[in-house]
């Protein structure tokens, strides 16, 4: 019941006048952002925080939310429609969507994306309003080992879940970790890795890196190799609107895509690609037509869509309950959360009831305005699609430039900025997945604050993390998950060598 | 089939990358170990750099078995021409910002560099555009949402 009094007092927060407009503004930037290539939700998230920078705190975080679900539909249709997906989560949702596009189906296929969306993300958000007390309950119980150990659990998943190579993942973690340290230590007043130049006694800006790496490093990355993969916007042919038939084959996907998302979004072990892949193979094994999956399957386009989003509501979970960024979207909604000197987790329900259930509320609102909006705005955002590629990227670096500007104007935050650029540039080429640095950036330090806390309670004694049974599970939990690929790895080896 | 006929060696990259990685981890463990205050209780500020080191010494020993294994992943070769042209549009938008040349300007440049090293050929169309688009971020922060943008004497014009 308590629940449901705050939900709807949440929803009275979210449904005055000023705070629907800042929701509309939200979706409709989100989306026109996230529609452009190369510009996944992380990106459009970090890219559009300055906007939002003046605001009041309830109204533009509300605004985020609309931000925040915009850049994933938005992401969508640039996946359906270029066969472009901005993030990993969204390569399943390619795999079929553009198929169905090249075969004229482009309409439904955006229609059953949006709807599939609307439906998990409506089921998600009530998830989230009724899972969010009880895990705030039980983290207040939650002592700083606990705390350590989840983020453990964190970095490890993070880390193995992007990219197809630990190493390669890890690398890019540790990177992270490793720029968290620079600036003043909180708990003793002491610079670290600053070697005497101001500029760096605050630290590293998440939005900087993030916005450094995912942007100006694909605009790199896609200017170096220009010529070799030009994409082609598949033209949206015949009726915008699902048959009956698309209608009966996709309900079931969205459902059981949204099973399978918002529990492995919510736990700490997030990541949206794994139960994206788990609705495509289980839509490609359930389906009465397999002979059409790779040909353009409509299952294939509304399961691993209601997967995405109902995993994208998940991570909201341990974010805001926990204060526990399991994405690099979830990690710069965080960043976006310390801009108004919030701090996300079980404290922030107790003195901010407002705030909490008035963004769960307007998830809510963002999802109804997503589907309301999207469909008859089809049109313009395929005409963005359009837009030259040199006018696109030009134009991605103007709003980086911006963001940065209008948050820090300084010279030096600049170049940290394009040095990030130049490192994504690399990273991308060589393959090294950028988003387990973001997470490392933001997560390191939180770890470390738990750690140092955990080990002054118990005087020293490091036995404190594992005698206590909830840190000592999750620190078992991320040792398997650490250990599990490379033994994997080892198997099929062997098993390779055998053949 | 399996066996793999190159023998040129060490992958380059991955050398490099490990070589760098152990770089990174001397100057965090010099830094580290530099360090006055240290804490009475439990760990201080000292121990999360050198785990991080260690770390990144085993990440750069593990990028040197690779280096002689299967290596790095063989990038295509790079437009070298184009990453020239947007990090010269970059590197002049942190001087005419840093040396209060404003924020129009600044984007103008950048705008028309980009697109030309994205392969335009139109650079005075396109100065024209990142002007106009400058000038329009500039006035929007400004006036709705009270933010001044990096200003010099072409941004005083306006406000």
């Amino acid at each position: 019941m308590d629940t449901l009094l705050s939900l709807l007092h949440g929803f009275s927060v979210a449904l005055e006048p000023s705070k629907m407009v800042f929701c509309l503004i939200g979706v409709f930037l989100g989306t026109a952002v996230g529609v452009l290539p190369g510009i996944g939700p992380a990106l459009t998230v970090a890219l559009l925080l300055p906007v939002t920078f003046k605001l009041d705190p309830a109204g533009s975080l509300i605004m985020f939310a609309g931000i925040y679900y915009g850049g994933m539909y938005g992401g969508s249709t640039t996946a359906i429609l270029l066969n472009a997906p901005g993030e990993s989560a969204s390569l399943a949702t390619a795999l079929e969507g553009s198929k169905m596009a090249k075969a004229g189906r482009g309409g439904p296929a955006l229609a059953t994306s949006a709807i599939g969306s609307f439906v998990a993300g409506l089921i998600a958000t009530i998830g989230l309003a009724f899972l969010a007390p009880v895990l705030v309950e039980l983290a207040v119980k939650f002592g700083p080992w606990d705390y350590f150990a989840l983020m453990i659990v964190a970095f490890v998943t993070v880390s193995a879940t992007f990219g197809d190579s630990p190493l390669r993942g890890l690398t890019s973690l540790f990177l992270g970790i490793a720029l968290g340290l620079i600036g003043i230590d909180k708990l003793t007043g002491q610079a670290r890795l600053t070697f005497g130049v101001p500029e760096l006694l605050n630290g590293v800006e998440v939005t900087t890196l993030a916005v450094g790496l995912f942007a100006v490093g694909e605009a790199f990355y896609v200017a170096s190799k220009r010529f070799r993969d030009p994409e082609e916007i598949i033209p949206i042919k015949g009726s915008l609107w699902m048959t009956k038939e698309d209608w009966k084959r996709s309900w079931a996907p969205w459902l059981r895509g949204t099973a399978f998302g918002f529990p492995i979004g919510a736990l700490p072990a997030g990541g949206a690609e794994v139960p994206t892949f788990l609705s495509y193979s289980t839509e490609r094994k359930l389906c009465k037509y397999p002979d059409e999956f790779g040909k353009g399957a409509i299952e294939g386009v509304a399961g691993p869509e209601a997967a995405n989003n109902a995993s994208a509501a998940g991570t909201l979970v341990p974010l805001l309950t926990l204060g526990l960024p399991t994405s690099a979207t979830a990690a710069i909604m965080l960043a976006g959360f310390q801009q108004y000197g919030l701090n996300p987790g079980p404290l922030l329900f107790a003195e901010k009831p407002d705030l909490v259930w008035g963004l769960i509320a307007s998830l809510f609102i963002a999802n109804v305005m997503l589907v309301i909006l999207n469909l008859p705005l089809i049109g313009l955002w395929v005409r963005l699609l359009a837009i030259p590629q040199p006018w696109l990227y030009a134009g991605i670096l103007v709003f980086a430039t911006m963001g940065t500007l209008a948050v820090n104007g300084s010279p030096a935050e600049l170049a940290m900025l394009f040095a990030f650029g130049f490192l994504g540039y690399l990273m991308r080429r060589y393959d090294y997945p950028v988003a387990p640095m973001v997470v490392g950036l933001i997560l390191g330090p939180m770890a470390e604050q738990q750690l140092r806390r955990a080990l002054q309670i118990s005087l020293g004694d490091p036995m404190i993390l594992l005698e206590n049974p909830i840190s000592a599970t999750l620190l078992g939990i991320a040792f398997i998950a650490l250990v599990a690929p490379f033994v994997m790895k080892g198997l099929n080896q062997f098993k390779a060598a055998e053949d | 089939m399996t066996n793999d006929t190159r023998t040129q060696g060490a992958n380059k990259p991955a050398l490099l990358v490990g070589v760098l990685l152990l770089i990174v981890a001397a100057l965090i463990g010099y830094d580290a170990s530099q360090q006055t205050i240290t804490s009475t209780y439990g760990v201080g500020p000292t121990a999360m750099p050198y785990v991080v080191a260690a770390g990144l010494v085993i990440l750069g020993l593990a990028h040197f078995l690779v280096a002689f294994r299967e290596g790095l992943p063989q990038p295509d070769e790079a437009d070298n021409k184009a990453l020239l042209w947007i990090a010269g549009g970059l590197i002049f938008l942190i001087a005419c910002i840093g040396l209060g040349g404003g924020f129009i300007i600044a984007i103008t440049v950048v705008f028309a560099c980009t697109a030309r090293g994205m392969g335009r050929q139109g650079l005075l169309v396109d100065a024209v555009i990142g002007f106009v688009l400058g000038l329009v971020i500039f006035l929007v922060f400004a006036k709705v949402l009270t933010l001044i943008l990096p200003s010099g004497p072409l941004e005083r014009l306006f406000l």
